[in-house]
């Protein structure tokens, strides 16, 4: 290691270029770097595969526990408990993000094809400050204020549209619904599906927007016809982090919305089904025995979830990916 | 340059570790040697957390190199420490039942002894509600139970205004609040319904609110009291000490409307029958919210306590900390923090004759 030549050939390009080709530390580097990185590799898999197995084993004893003993130990019937969770967890999520979606993109395109360069830098900042605001921070805001905010547009939307099965019911006093709770998540995920998409549109290749418009396109045009489709891997990918950020959320969920154990589509009424991340934050301090192992079972489920839209997500990709950058 | 900042960052990894293990382990194994004999540990209900600290600290006041930790982390967390031995008392909003009972169960106990349930924090809950224009409500416990059941759902139901003659009530809907996450304060408000209204709150007591009768949930004390205060026509329960800027509903028993005042939420100790077959000084009581006079709505909580301890400087320890709580001063200190109800003359005798047999 303390070869005469490599402290040599260290500084700069004076050195003896042949010797330093051939010296041994460079390829020694080149080994240490390629186990670290493969170390990384195999960690972030064998992390995986703990918090797996923890949930597997802890959650066993009330996935296979007898159902009458659930329901006198735990908290009932394992399906039919997690049920209503794991569709709330799922509507909550996509709510949030039928509303952050759009806005997300509009504000990327703003800063990477609209905005003069003096706004475009600034806004890519805030945008990216929002997502370093604690989630607790978003639930005190989303409960002591938005959720007040919204109680007369609510019971507006109820008697002008109740008709559409969405706004149907009777409305929260308290406006602590799930649509307040779907607007607290969808300003969660906005700045991490903003910048990523932010980088995707800038990436486009400038021949392909300069080809649109010399074709007598629109601005606009040209984003429908070079932009959008370039970058359709890219916004997916970031629609489908923010989905996972959605829902996985737990602290805000829970301070924000009334969280009940039904299955409903309206949005507005005071029983809301709970996020299995907020169910189990809220019963876990509390939990004793069998009701432990079902909590950390329905945290199973999550994970599942999560997994099953992680491989959504990595199949859309690479089912797009003639539209990719790589060529 | 690149090893060293990581190289720091692992020493004080290393020494947190270290000192981290180092603080369970006084705490976990309190009472083997004399230094640590002077530490008691506690944990369990967090609804005493208030009267704890204010406790702790005139304790450690008055004894100076006695420490005190109580961390309350929930009423179940306690049972189980005390139970394998992590801690020498828990705090609990119920008492142990009589299949956790037993002498030699307890690891923190001698191998013959049983524990022992001591009441010594009851704080009243209170019926809080939001409605513009009206500040005073009185309910009876049928109709309050009809409003949390999702049965009445209008404030100008005729139940309610039979109660409230004078009030203009509108004809608005209700927003009952109750607790999202597992609690004492839901288990005694439940358990109230269930007594006093049985045949509209069919559902036994329990610290999850029953998924029969729906209502709006939210997190915690704090987030119960803020949806009801934030809200338009809202009606929820909490413990009467946090309930703020929300108005309180008087309770109709036995044809007397009752605010919950301290004196009428601790008489409902002094109107209960202890538990049968227990130890002479056990004292946990089967409450009965049913008598004359009482505020049925009130939250009991324990100190749960060896009746032998495995050395006597922690019996000491022991006994002097829950004698000072259970005493006049004691639950005075309390009632000035966190807003108890101090227990009445009789109990605190009771109590402290339990206190004194703590061998």
């Amino acid at each position: 290691m303390t070869h005469p030549l490599s402290t040599d050939s260290g500084p700069g390009p004076a050195g003896a270029p042949e010797a330093a080709l051939a010296a041994d530390p460079k390829r020694f580097g080149d080994r240490v770097f390629r186990g670290f990185a493969t170390g990384a590799g195999v960690l972030i898999l064998v992390i995986l595969a703990l918090v797996a197995g923890f949930l597997l084993i802890q959650g066993a004893p009330a996935l296979f526990a007898d159902p009458d003993r659930l329901a006198s130990q735990g908290y009932g019937e394992f399906a039919s408990w997690v049920l209503p969770y794991a569709f709330g967890t799922v509507w909550a999520a996509v709510l949030a993000l039928a509303m952050a979606v759009p806005v997300a993109i509009g504000i990327a395109l703003f800063i990477s094809h609209f905005a003069p360069r003096r706004i475009a830098q600034p806004l890519g900042y805030l945008i990216d400050l929002l997502a370093a605001v604690p989630s607790v921070v978003f639930g005190l805001w989303g409960s002591t204020l938005l959720a007040r905010a919204l109680i007369p547009l609510y019971g507006w939307l109820n008697a002008n549209l109740g008709f559409i099965p969405f706004f149907a019911g009777i409305t929260s006093g308290t406006g602590r619904t799930i649509l307040t709770a779907a607007i607290v998540l969808a300003t969660m995920v906005l700045p991490i599906i903003t910048s990523l998409c932010r980088e995707v549109f800038l990436q486009t290749p400038r021949l392909h927007e300069e080809a649109a418009l010399a074709l007598g396109a629109t601005r606009w045009e040209m984003i429908k016809m070079a932009v959008l489709p370039f970058a359709r891997p890219g916004i997916i990918a970031a629609v489908m982090l923010g989905l996972g950020r959605a829902l996985g959320e737990t602290m805000a969920v829970s301070m924000v919305m009334s969280g009940g154990r039904n299955i409903t589509f309206e949005v507005l009424t005071s029983q809301n089904p709970n996020t299995i991340a907020a169910t189990i934050a809220q019963n876990f301090a509390e939990a004793y025995g069998l009701k432990t192992n079902q909590l950390i079972a329905a945290g199973l489920v999550l994970f599942l979830i999560t997994l099953a839209v992680n491989m959504l997500a990595r199949w859309i990709v690479s089912r797009r990916a003639e539209y990719s950058g790589a060529n | 340059m690149k090893i060293k900042p990581i190289a720091a960052v692992l020493a004080t990894a290393t020494a947190f570790t270290l000192v981290g293990c180092a603080a369970n382990e006084a705490a976990g194994t309190g009472g083997t040697s004399s230094a640590a004999a002077q530490t008691l540990t506690g944990k369990g209900a967090s609804s005493m957390k208030a009267a704890q600290e204010k406790w702790v600290a005139d304790f450690q006041t008055a004894h100076t190199g006695i420490t005190v930790n109580y961390s309350p982390e929930g009423s179940s967390a306690g049972r189980s420490a005390f139970t394998a031995g992590a801690v020498q008392f828990a705090g609990s909003d119920r008492p142990l039942k009589d299949e956790e009972m037993g002498a030699g169960k307890f690891a923190t106990c001698a191998a013959d002894s049983n524990a022992l349930n001591l009441p010594v924090y009851v704080s009243p809950i209170a019926i809080i509600f939001k409605l513009d224009g009206i500040d005073k409500l009185s309910l009876d416990p049928a109709t309050a139970a009809k409003i949390f059941a999702g049965q009445i759902t209008k404030w100008n139901d005729p139940a309610i205004v039979a109660l409230n003659p004078n009030a203009k009530l509108p004809d608005s809907n209700i927003t009952a609040v109750h607790r999202a996450d597992g609690s004492g304060t839901t288990n005694n408000f439940t358990d109230t319904l269930h007594q006093l209204a049985p045949e509209v709150w069919t559902e036994s007591a329990a610290d999850d609110w029953p998924a029969a009768f729906g209502g709006e949930a939210a997190t915690g004390t704090s987030g119960v009291v803020s949806a009801v205060s934030g809200g338009q026509g809202t009606i929820g329960y909490a413990d009467a000490s946090a309930a703020k800027n929300v108005g309180i509903a008087s309770l109709a028993v036995n044809g007397k409307s009752l605010e919950p005042s301290a004196e009428a939420a601790a008489a409902v100790i002094d109107h209960s029958q202890t538990v049968a077959g227990r130890g002479e000084h056990d004292l946990a009581y089967s409450l009965d919210r049913t008598s004359e006079g009482v505020y049925p709505a009130v939250l009991v909580s324990y100190a749960i306590v060896c009746e032998t301890y495995k050395d006597a400087a922690t019996a000491k320890l022991v006994k002097d900390y829950i004698g000072y709580i259970a005493s006049a001063e004691g639950q005075q200190a309390a009632a000035t923090a966190a807003g108890s109800a101090p227990l009445s003359a009789a109990i605190q005798a009771k109590v402290k004759a339990a206190v004194d047999s703590i061998k």
